[in-house]
């Protein structure tokens, strides 16, 4: 054959081609940040209900009753309803937020230009992989319109309370049904994604784009891609059996003599709870990373380009994804210290818990060490990378108290807790996405988003979400248990009460703030300033192309990359940044 | 650079509040407890010294390295540098565990004394039950056909046992103070938890498994123990109290309760 | 294009091609050709993990539930298991016997002896649905005992990846017969056929599995 006989694709024509089941990984990536951005403003509103009900439990809402006409007869918040919302937040937020935004959306808009290719390995299996999760967020949805409403079981559906059907609550029949299903879908859609990216990174890096050369955020891409893919299935796996034990009558999470609602359940017996919290958390911990690494890479490309300097210690960095997806999957009994399993093998996962803080805490140092020395433009985009690591900080740190079995015996289960996640997940990681979209927005639209508004939108929600989350760790340490939907038969949470206050008021008013970034994303859509090429005088793959970029991104023409992807402010060099493209020169030794 | 004064201003914040324990955990009524604070506050040392360094270091090199015209320092990274805080953070976090091994060991190695009490605990949607085997020292036969929450039988005590007879089922736990009291702990329906604030521990409570936990009180009192594992709809409603008495008083309150039968 | 194009457009169309002068991979070395072939072995091993993790999730399981009461009961096997299994063994090495063929640039011996490894993996599933009607008819369900349980769910998901595994062969056959096997479609056969012997494998396991442990 003298040329190759496969051609990718021509530009399609046509609404639906162009805009609806596009094949282009940059019309995907697009989409699958609208599901996301979709997906936040609703489980937002449901964590504002969440909070209102905190501290109004009893207080008659007359908008409530029109949404609930049962979960909210007359106005009040029922117990059920606020458990319902709880574990739809959750499930709505880890899923279709954390892990389809930084990996799915960015990612898919990204890799394959900043590697230097044409498209995804596999155009129609990306396409399938978005409406796929498209379906799954559907059926999601649909729980909340089904009798007996969403499931109450949290987004960790631990059985019997997710197991054993109806009994054991409202929302707790086809409700629990419907979010197996939509999970199942979901972990289908995650891993054809998971195959686009790992056979792109592996395959489709153009000439001179040597593993070691590539940016971070594609390592980020790549491990986030494996643990998906492998913690995934196993969250398919128990999906089935705790799927088949509500509707087959099978006990694999089903033990032997229980008795709920003065009913003895005399069909299921021998099951383990433990099972599902096993198989469930070897994913679940995973998933953690996955909603983290990418916002880390994200960060790492901001610091490094607004600092004008290279990445501190990259070959450290690259072998801190590697170890943090490695460990990632060692570790998930931490979540389980107080459920009754080994505590031997407590222990042992203790210790790897310790271990996975040592490549987060190198890649702190080198974002420190990254700045140090730098000559930092403080853009949105970098306010949000630099907000990445403060926040980084603060949820890590107080992991180191969760990491450990004899100080979790008081806080599993309370709002220290809580705030960890929140802070790291909730916070950091939607960081990461603030900071990918003002970065990349001008690539993407070929237009600026406004600095003012965006610069405005940081602060407010810097400081609030830390107004947010921080109080919760104080919570903690009075012993404020969570999933409480109400504080009014405890004692000791009376006191308790202004500090709930104050969280609600601060996550009412950091909630509004996010108009603020509504209004500068769409009106920079219609409206914003031009955008040039590089208006970042970025390094990367990305910033030598078109903003917007042409539909197969390099134009016909292919790059050969000769240098690594964070040279800023090299020596002797003409400008104060060498693009990964740009031809090979005399420059001191660099990798 | 606006953003350096914030976080400072933030991290004096969330300090403040560690410092003044203004939100703080009840005294602890246990050895098991005193040890614990100790490990707490070597956590909370070294990770508020990680906090504030970390966070005035971001502040800082956000002032210092401001773009003010002067050109960046070209630089990959320092090896020694990677290497001597890799290494530190290790050890620092690594010993931490270690030290707090002996808590755990404590609670969960070690099997609870001999002559510790033995009460069974019952954790059900959405209440709590304590059983105690009464002047014979045996825990009678259950059945859960014989249930009946509202006749006051949550247990499904079988009247035909001799052994039944004497026990006693309460929807609070009473226990003496400064005795080791070892809790069997069961659950009807779905996982619940069992938490004692001031004596810093909690135990999931998983049906099918009877999970033990052991300790020992020293402080006369009553303490709240609420639900701490999401049961259902009823979980913020789960509560009772554990209250802490002399023995005399212990004994009084047994002998009441067979009166009552 | 039509459904079953769609599907297919991925692995037949591929990953775009590399520059002309350059190539994939970052050393620029290999060619289109060897490039979207490299891509979707890569995707194949990328699933195969996939799948790998998902009965390594069961198996986990149906250990940890075999060790927790005393309630296991074996599970009564219908033995044409057995056959089955001999089928499906067979059907990989049909197979793998059209490859060679094909090699040696047989196509038509390549059409009979794919075609007869297909037959034969429908064969297959025939016989596992025949198995379950008898356990069905002996009184044994998905709830009877944990051992159905395991078994029910064991099989099903494993015939499950083998109705993919049956659309690939088929579609190969079917481009097979029209006399349509251009080099690009090469990679869909040895794809489908690596494919198939990891769920021939996967099938060995499972009853190594059943009669050992279960």
């Amino acid at each position: 054959m003298s040329s190759p006989v496969v051609h990718a694709h021509h530009a399609p024509e046509g609404f639906i081609r162009k805009y609806v089941f596009s094949l282009d990984h940059k019309v995907i990536g697009i989409q699958y940040y609208f599901l996301g951005l979709f997906s936040v403003f609703v489980g937002m509103f449901l964590s504002l209900l969440m909070r209102f009900h905190m501290v109004n439990p009893t207080m008659p809402v007359s908008w409530m009753k029109t949404l609930w006409h049962t979960a909210a007869a007359g106005g009040v918040m029922t117990p059920e309803l606020y458990l319902s919302l709880m574990t739809m937040h959750g499930t709505i937020m880890v899923f279709f937020v954390l892990t389809t935004v930084p990996q799915s959306g960015f990612g898919n808009y990204f890799l394959p230009i900043q590697i230097g290719a044409e498209d995804m390995a596999f155009p129609v299996l990306n396409m399938m992989s978005f409406w796929t999760t498209f379906l799954a967020l559907v059926v999601m949805i649909a729980a909340f319109f089904v009798q007996g409403g969403a499931p109450l079981s949290g987004w960790t559906a631990y059985p019997p309370l997710s197991g054993a059907g109806r009994v054991t609550g409202p929302g707790e029949g086809m409700g629990q049904n419907l979010w197996i299903l939509s999970i199942a879908i979901f972990c289908g859609a995650s891993l054809m994604g998971a195959i686009n990216f790992i056979a792109t990174t592996v395959d489709l890096r153009c000439k001179g784009m040597t593993l070691m050369r590539m940016p971070l955020t594609c390592w980020t891409w790549l491990v986030t891609a494996i643990l998906g893919l492998l913690g995934f299935a196993v969250l398919l796996a128990a999906g089935v059996l705790l799927l088949l034990d509500r509707i087959a009558g099978s006990s694999f999470f089903l033990p032997t003599g229980m008795m709920i609602s003065d009913q003895i359940l005399s069909n299921h017996k021998g099951g383990s709870p433990l099972l599902w919290q096993h198989l469930f958390w070897f994913f679940g911990h995973p998933e953690v990373y996955i909603a983290i690494l990418p916002g880390m890479g994200v960060a790492s490309q901001l610091l490094s380009t607004f600092s004008r300097k290279p990445i501190f210690g990259y070959k450290a960095m690259v072998y801190a994804i590697l170890s943090i997806g490695f460990l990632g999957f060692l570790v998930w009994g931490h979540h389980m210290f107080m459920s009754g399993m080994n505590p031997y093998s407590a222990m042992a996962f203790a210790t790897l818990t310790m271990c996975i803080g040592v490549p987060s805490a190198i890649k702190t140092f080198n974002w420190l060490g990254t700045l140090w020395g730098g000559k930092i433009h403080f853009t949105t985009a970098m306010l949000f990378a630099l907000g990445f690591v403060s926040l980084f900080v603060t949820g890590g740190v107080s992991g180191i108290f969760l990491g450990q079995p004899a100080l979790d015996l008081y806080f599993h289960d309370t709002y220290f807790v809580v705030g960890h996640f929140h802070m790291i997940m909730g916070v950091a990681a939607i960081f990461g996405m603030f900071a990918g979209t003002f970065y990349w927005f001008p690539k993407m639209y070929g237009k600026m988003m406004n600095e003012t508004l965006g610069k405005i939108h940081f602060y407010l929600t810097f400081i609030g979400v830390y107004c947010i989350f921080t109080p919760m760790h104080y919570l903690g340490l009075a012993g404020n248990p969570r999933r409480y939907s109400a504080f009014t038969d405890v004692e000791y949470l009376g006191g308790l009460i202004p500090v709930h206050q104050f969280i609600t008021y601060a996550a009412y008013f950091t909630a509004a703030a996010q108009l603020i970034f509504l209004i500068n994303l769409f009106w920079s859509l219609k409206a914003g300033a031009k955008a040039p090429v590089n208006p970042w005088h970025a390094t990367t793959l990305e910033w030598s192309i078109p903003s917007p970029p042409p539909f197969d991104n390099f134009a016909g023409v292919h790059p050969v990359v000769n240098h690594g992807p964070y040279e800023y402010s090299v020596p002797g060099a003409a400008s104060d940044f060498i693009m990964q493209t740009d031809a090979p020169s005399a420059t001191p030794a660099e990798h | 650079m606006l953003l350096a004064p914030v976080v400072w201003a933030l991290t004096v914040g969330v300090a403040y509040f560690f410092f003044a324990k203004t939100w703080w955990f009840p005294p602890p009524i246990n050895q098991h407890g005193q040890a614990y604070d100790e490990q707490f506050m070597r956590t909370l040392v070294v990770v508020g010294i990680i906090f504030i360094l970390a966070q005035f270091a971001l502040g800082y090199v956000i002032v210092r390295f401001r773009d003010d015209g002067r050109r960046a320092t070209y630089s990959h990274g320092n090896n020694r540098l990677e290497t001597l805080w890799t290494s530190a953070t290790a050890l620092l976090f690594l010993g931490l565990v270690v030290m707090g091994s002996k808590i755990w060991a404590g609670v969960h190695f070690d099997e609870a004394p001999p002559d510790a009490m033995t009460i069974q605990v019952l954790a059900k949607q959405f209440s709590w039950s304590f059983r105690y085997p009464g002047p014979d020292g045996k825990f009678g036969r259950v059945d859960l056909k014989l249930v009946n929450d509202s006749a006051g039988n949550p247990y499904g005590l079988d009247d035909k046992d001799p052994a039944s007879k004497d026990d006693i089922v309460s929807a609070s736990l009473k226990v003496p103070v400064g005795k080791p009291i070892l809790l069997k702990m069961q659950s009807r329906d779905v996982i619940h938890n069992f938490f004692v604030r001031e004596l810093r521990m909690k135990q999931d409570i998983v049906p099918g498994m009877e999970i033990p936990i052991h300790f020992q009180a020293d402080q006369i009192g009553i303490y709240e123990v609420p639900c701490s594992e999401l049961c259902g709809l009823g979980h913020f409603q789960m509560r009772t109290t554990m209250q802490v008495m002399s023995m005399a008083d212990f004994q009084a309150w047994q002998a009441q309760m067979q009166a009552q039968k | 294009m039509g459904m079953p194009g769609l599907l297919t457009h991925d692995v037949l169309k591929g990953p775009p091609p590399p520059p002309v002068e350059g190539g994939w991979g970052g050393d620029g070395g290999s060619d289109g050709r060897g490039s979207s072939r490299k891509a979707s072995f890569t995707a194949l091993f990328v699933l195969l993990a996939a799948s790998t993790m998902v009965f390594a999730a069961f198996t986990s399981a149906f250990v940890v539930r075999r060790g927790l009461s005393d309630d296991w009961v074996s599970m009564p096997k219908p033995p044409i298991l057995f056959v089955n299994t001999a089928v499906l063994i067979l059907s990989s090495v049909l197979l793998e016997i059209a490859r060679r063929q094909l090699h040696s640039g047989e196509r038509s011996r390549f059409n009979a002896w794919w075609s007869a490894g297909t037959l034969m993996g429908i064969l297959f599933l025939v016989g596992q649905a025949i198995a379950w009607r008898e356990l069905k008819s002996a009184g044994v369900f998905m709830a009877t005992n944990p051992s159905s349980s395991f078994f029910y769910v064991l099989t099903a998901s494993h015939a499950f990846h083998l109705l993919g595994g049956v659309t690939a062969l088929v579609y190969v056959d079917v481009q097979a017969l029209r006399l349509s096997l251009g080099p690009a479609k090469r990679t869909a056969i040895d794809v489908s056929a690596v494919f198939w012997h990891f769920l021939d494998g996967l099938w060995i396991y499972l009853m190594i599995l059943f009669y050992v442990w279960g």
